[in-house]
């Protein structure tokens, strides 16, 4: 029986964690992993452009800032602490996804928009 | 700043090559951290300062060559000008010896440059109100990122802490010339008793926040106004200006 709530946790990947701390012995650098979520205009939504690290969130926003918006690319920043974020298991893709393979009545394809709605 | 101009046209040159050289000179301090700087993340950063410090200066460059005419660029007053025709702070020239003395002397000059950019803006040469008023938003951030680290460093670790200390008292022998007008800079009208008041009350209050203490000194060193400068001077202009001086013209 899969144990359906074991957390797994995105950028829970060790040693990253450690700010490169080689040494285990070293007092840990304490700069986690950061997702960062960017909005590139008003009314769009914001989207996830990549990771850093920083001490805390204040740090975090100021890191992305300089990393993912220096040409322009966004008017609002999201951060959160990548251990915050639950993700899926690969393992259990095929339970997760494939049954949907096969439902393409799920998608509006079948119906005849008007003109003016063409581009959805 | 309400009375007339009596600002000659040879001292405005000389305070637009003070600023923009000061700008330069702490844009190259900064550009030597790139690549080694400890995280890719502040590698970033402080490249991107630096690279804001060096529109700043080509734009007051560009401003100064035009007023001194006979072919001047801003390449030339860059790369073509000797030790004792700079005039930048000694501040900005002095070694970034470890990440504190960067982020510190950052922060001095960046507080310094915010509030006097917050005057030129209303300067009455349009030219300088508008570079002014467009490198003010870059600077505001220089401030507030130079500052976040001082706090760090200085309410963080025992070690940070002793660098941070360090620095200051390195420093504190350096930032007083900031406020040692040069006769160009006081026909410029430019209230200089107000930028230093709201200078130190903020450099204060960031301090204490950092768990440190700022403490004014009666000497300071001085000079670089005038063109007199530390040693370290000549070793930056040595490899800024190599390429122009071993291939004079060389373009890209």
């Amino acid at each position: 029986m899969k144990n359906f709530i074991t957390k797994h946790f995105y950028g829970d990947y060790g040693e990253i964690e450690e700010g490169g701390a080689s040494n285990k012995n070293e007092q840990k650098i304490a700069c986690p992993l950061w997702e960062v979520f960017i909005r590139s205009k008003q009314g769009l939504d914001h989207k996830h452009v990549g990771s850093l690290h920083a001490a805390d969130a204040q740090m975090a926003i100021e890191n992305a800032r300089d990393v993912y918006t220096r040409r322009l690319e966004g008017v609002s920043i999201w951060v959160v602490e990548s251990k915050n974020i639950t993700a899926s298991n690969p393992e259990e893709a095929g339970e997760l996804f494939e049954p949907a393979e096969n439902k393409i009545y799920r998608h509006p394809t079948f119906y005849k928009l008007p003109k003016e709605v063409d581009h959805m | 700043m309400a009375s007339t101009t009596t600002v000659s046209k040879e001292e405005k040159i000389n305070y637009l090559l003070y600023i923009a050289d000061t700008a330069l000179i702490l844009s190259h301090r900064n550009s030597e951290w790139c690549g080694h700087a400890p995280v890719l993340e502040q590698d970033i950063a402080l490249t991107n300062i630096a690279l804001d410090l060096l529109g700043q200066a080509r734009n007051f460059y560009q401003y100064a060559a035009e007023l001194i005419g006979n072919n001047a660029t801003e390449d030339s007053l860059a790369y073509l000008r000797l030790e004792h025709e700079y005039k930048n702070l000694l501040l900005a020239e002095q070694p970034n010896e470890d990440w504190a003395y960067t982020v510190l002397r950052q922060f001095y000059i960046s507080t310094f440059l915010f509030y006097l950019y917050q005057q030129l803006q209303q300067n009455e040469d349009e030219q300088i109100a508008a570079i002014a008023a467009k490198s003010i938003k870059e600077v505001a951030y220089h401030v507030r990122w130079s500052g976040e680290w001082v706090i760090r460093l200085g309410d963080g670790t025992e070690e940070s802490n002793k660098r941070m200390q360090q620095a200051l008292d390195f420093f504190k022998d350096y930032t007083g010339e900031i406020y040692i007008a040069a006769s160009y800079e006081q026909a410029m009208q430019i209230d200089m008793a107000t930028i230093q008041k709201k200078w130190e009350e903020k450099i204060t209050a960031v301090l204490n926040e950092a768990t440190l203490t700022f403490s004014t000194n009666n000497f300071s060193h001085t000079g670089g106004k005038t063109g007199k400068h530390t040693e370290h001077l000549g070793y930056i202009l040595t490899e800024m200006q190599y390429l122009q001086r071993t291939y004079p013209n060389a373009n890209w």
